[in-house]
């Protein structure tokens, strides 16, 4: 029998090896897909054990996000607070045991909880283990500046809508507001929560405070897109910014007119007559670029439109679900349409058709032309600093898109200024700052009713700052008359030359 | 053998006095790690143990002084990881776990007093086993002391008491087996279809429990012991594949007409859903892993989160920081996933691997035994404890589907701790035999 025994052994002993070989999966290769589920809510309350790492603005000294140690049945555990109770909400985002994570909170949760793929941290992280003491994550420095957040975030309140503010030149965003927003620390409790979701507001349907509008609020551009179709003209060479056209008051479109006086961001005479390209752009005349964009076709102006980001979810420190990307599309089926045989390229033009963008998409057309055609990726995380203060790591400027050539980035530049000191976007200047920029005011469907669209950068001849200003519902309110002076507002308070009045 | 027998038994002192230690370690890092709940208390556990053992080792000395040294130093080290993770997570369990060691211990000291001389004894009440275990077997099913829990029906109440009769009805089966395969292995062995009768017997009898007691686990354990110690005794292996052969047909059967089982299998299969399905906890639609996977997901997370350092002893995570339990059944079915977690791939694998020696001494002294019965008695329980661990633990980690059977010496619960504590009893008598001077 012996022969036999020795047979069974061998299997009972590879049965119990396969143990060991399948508690190593999980152990190691499975373990960071394991920990990576929403499910997870060992692993969620592990992470609350570790001292979590701070948020601070770029000022380095405003905290955004904090700890309140709390000791439970002989554990210790760090809980979220948010001291400034709501600013830049959803950038920052929250971390909550009943409701995980969002903003920074989740996509920076490696370097928050220690856990990133750094020598240093992951040295740090063995010896707090080995000693006993608790596990410190990273601290984070946003490129944010609280000034100007605030700014922004009172001059949206009341309204639904969103700004952007970046540095042109690197893509460091300075503003990130939506509107409204929310307090975080309200979000555990669930009477908390629900006065969250169910805050009475300024716009009719989307109303979450928890969407960032900025990177997620999808809106039709309004003539603000009148940018990517003259850098589309320009760059292809078909038309030069003195081009001259005639403007009758309406563009033919498939044998119909479509008359001027349709558009809201349009000022001064219904009919312009002789014009150039320049002056088509600065008051903002339908008919000029609906001929322009039956010239030159929809692909031209999609494929610009991509040279910009569109169609892409533009790169940046938020999880990908809370980044869309902006193109045309399908409203029934939600995604992006991308046949130009399908699209009507004369109202594509002047920013119709089924055009939807966000606010940070459009500051990064308006980032574009600052920056002599290259569009820098944006960013929020400016430094991760170890908890005894060394840089884990640094965020370098790198160029996302060439958008255009720079002698097209040029003339768009002038085109835009002319917006601002003659045009329809007046309300933007600032006395001794040469301030670039275009207006938008989108239809509803509601009679009156616009969104109000300011893409803006500032100072023109050395940009040090662009960005978008959206807002929503606006009875009776356009680009140029709403939008234009939050901008100006928001410039004033980053450019440093810039004397408040 | 002289200086050798002595030697045996000061060998299973030291290694016994090295388990004192471990368990002194491991009580006090978690003594450590939760001085806040947890008092100095807990460092008598350590000593009590050491007690314990050394009382046991004093049995050995005098009833089976030529036994096997290791044995019991490694079910002594199993049972102290497994009464630290209970008192790690629920003191006022590990203090019962500790009561039912010390019966555990006791009911070894009587069984090795009591079969000194020769167990062997036993091959003559064989059949009285064989009908024992079908008794214990099916006490669950009975009106008024069967329970069911979790799904499955395989326990019995009486009063306070709450005691699984398929751990004893397994060592019963196992000295049946041995007895009765002793004496038919030469006719059996000649493979004429009419012997195989008392095969298909057992196989039904197997597949009844299963259906009986809604439990595939225990099915496998009996019918996997059966089939080991069938092809031990006859060294044909068309009986093992014919065997296999008509367990998963049965299994199939099982799956396609038993919803608990089918419901087993589809968790093992897809224990993660993207999109929410039918949930019968709720009679709602959820994801999966919120409903019927929910204990299974809950166990991999807790081994995922101990990585290859572990969290610790007493580190772990196991409650949300308001207190609610994450994982159920912690201290039973799913021991292993706490042990993983607070000691890691190293731990877990160095657990892993006492479990390996154990079944290697087990096997060895198997082959070390002179006649039929000890050989067979030896590899029958060495076996089913080998394949007892592979079932649970192998569930929890998902390699087969989940049964809710306990993990030798470690998980809580009495009838488990009694019955290995038997399985122990035996391994020592027959290798005290074998190794006896003649």
């Amino acid at each position: 029998m012996n022969k036999q025994i020795s047979r069974l052994s061998i299997v009972a002993l590879l049965l119990l090896a396969a143990l060991i070989v399948a508690t190593t999966y999980w152990q190691s290769w499975a373990s960071a897909g394991l920990a990576a589920r929403q499910d997870n809510a060992i692993q969620r309350v592990a992470e609350f054990q570790i001292k979590r790492g701070l948020i601070y603005a770029s000022d380095g000294h405003t905290v955004l996000a904090a700890n309140k140690k709390v000791t439970r049945a002989g554990q210790t555990y760090y809980f979220r607070r948010y001291p400034t109770n709501g600013l830049a909400s959803q950038v920052v985002g929250y971390s909550t045991q009943g409701r995980s994570r969002s903003g920074i909170e989740r996509q920076l949760n490696g370097y928050l909880t220690a856990s990133n793929a750094n020598l240093g941290t992951i040295i740090d992280k063995i010896t707090d283990k080995l000693r006993g003491t608790t596990v410190t994550g990273n601290n984070l420095t946003l490129t944010i500046r609280p000034n100007a957040q605030k700014l922004a975030e009172s001059a949206l309140a009341g309204s639904c809508g969103a700004a952007v503010a970046l540095n042109p030149k690197t893509g460091a965003v300075y503003v990130m507001a939506s509107s409204p927003g929310f307090n975080p620390n309200k979000i555990e409790s669930a009477s908390g929560y629900a006065s969250i979701l169910h805050s009475p507001s300024a716009c009719p349907g989307s109303s979450s405070a928890l969407l960032n509008r900025a990177t997620q609020g999808l809106y039709a551009p309004g003539s603000t897109f009148k940018t990517v179709t003259a850098a589309a003209a320009l760059d292809a060479g078909i038309y030069t910014p003195e081009s001259r056209f005639y403007d009758p008051g309406y563009c033919t479109e498939y044998g119909q007119k479509v008359y001027n006086s349709g558009n809201p961001d349009q000022n001064g005479p219904e009919m312009y007559g002789n014009v150039n390209l320049i002056e088509a752009y600065q008051h903002s005349i339908n008919a000029v670029f609906c001929n322009i964009g039956q010239k030159i076709g929809a692909r031209r102006i999609l494929d610009k439109a991509k040279d910009f980001g569109f169609y892409s979810t533009p790169p940046l420190e938020l999880p990908a679900d809370e980044r869309a990307p902006s193109g045309l599309y399908d409203f029934k089926k939600h995604t992006l349409i991308d046949d130009a045989s399908q699209v009507d390229p004369g109202r594509l033009a002047f920013g119709q058709e089924r055009m939807l963008v966000t606010p940070l998409q459009m500051a990064l057309v308006a980032a574009g032309v600052a920056n002599n055609g290259k569009v820098m990726a944006p960013y929020l995380l400016k430094v991760v600093r170890s908890p005894g203060g060394s840089i884990v790591t640094r965020t370098k400027p790198t160029v996302w898109r060439k958008a255009m050539k720079p002698s097209t980035a040029a003339a768009l530049s002038q085109m835009m200024q002319a917006v601002v000191t003659g045009g329809t976007g007046t309300a933007a200047q600032i006395p001794g700052i040469k301030v670039a920029g275009k207006t938008g005011t989108a239809e509803t469907g509601i009679p009156h009713v616009y969104t109000a669209w300011f893409i803006f950068f500032a100072p023109a001849d050395n940009p040090q700052v662009a960005g978008a200003v959206v807002l929503e519902h606006q009875l009776n309110g356009f680009g140029g008359s709403v939008a234009a002076p939050i901008a100006r507002e928001l410039m004033q308070a980053i450019l440093p030359q810039a004397s408040k009045q | 053998m002289g200086a050798g027998t002595l030697s045996y038994r000061n060998r299973e002192l030291f290694y016994l006095s090295v388990v004192g230690v471990l368990t002194g370690l491991g009580f006090a890092s978690v003594y450590i790690a939760r001085q806040a709940v947890v008092s100095w208390d807990s460092l008598t556990y350590a000593l009590f143990f050491f007690g314990l053992y050394l009382a046991a080792h004093l049995v050995t000395r005098y009833a089976t002084p030529n036994a096997d040294p290791y044995l019991l130093p490694m079910a002594a080290l199993l049972t102290a990881v497994g009464v630290t993770e209970i008192y790690r997570l629920g003191p006022s369990d590990a203090f019962k776990q500790g009561l039912w060691i010390v019966i555990g211990v006791a009911l070894f000291a009587f069984a090795l007093l009591r079969l000194r001389r020769d167990y062997r004894v036993l091959e003559q009440y064989k059949y009285l086993f064989g009908i024992g275990a079908i008794v214990l077997l099916y006490l669950p099913r009975l009106p008024g002391i069967g329970a069911s829990v979790n799904g499955a029906r395989l326990w019995v109440e009486a009063g306070p008491f709450r005691f699984q009769p398929g751990e004893l009805a397994k060592i019963f089966l196992i000295v049946f087996l041995a007895g009765y395969l002793r004496e038919k292995r030469e006719v059996l062995a000649q493979g004429r279809p009419k012997d195989l009768g008392p095969l298909l017997v057992i196989w039904g009898g197997c597949m009844l429990v299963l259906v009986a007691t809604n439990d595939l686990g225990s099915g496998l354990l009996y019918f996997g012991i059966f089939l080991a110690m069938l092809y031990v005794a006859t060294n044909r292996l068309s009986f093992v594949l014919v065997g296999i052969g008509l367990f998963a047909a049965g299994g199939f059967v099982a799956y396609e007409k038993i919803p608990h089982v089918h419901e087993r299998v589809t968790i093992w299969l897809q224990p993660w859903t993207t999109n929410k399905v039918y949930c019968p906890v709720t009679g709602g639609l959820a994801l999966r892993q919120d409903c019927e996977s929910y204990q299974l997901v809950k166990s991999l997370y807790s081994i995922g989160n101990g990585g290859f350092g572990g969290a610790g002893l007493g580190k772990g995570v196991f409650t949300s920081a308001d207190g609610h339990a994450l994982i159920p059944y912690i201290n039973t079915d799913f021991i292993y996933s706490a042990l993983a977690q607070e000691l890691g791939l190293i731990g877990a694998a160095a657990l892993l691997l006492v479990f390996m020696l154990f079944v290697a001494r087990g096997m060895r002294v198997a082959l070390q035994a002179e006649d039929g019965f000890s050989k067979l008695l030896a590899t029958g329980l060495t076996f089913g404890f080998a394949l007892q661990t592979f079932i649970i633990v192998g569930g929890v980690l998902r390699l087969i589907p989940l049964t809710g059977i306990t993990l030798p010496f470690i998980s809580y619960g009495g009838s488990s701790v009694v019955a290995n504590f038997l399985v122990l009893a035996g391994l020592l008598l027959v290798s005290n035999r074998a190794n006896a001077p003649t």
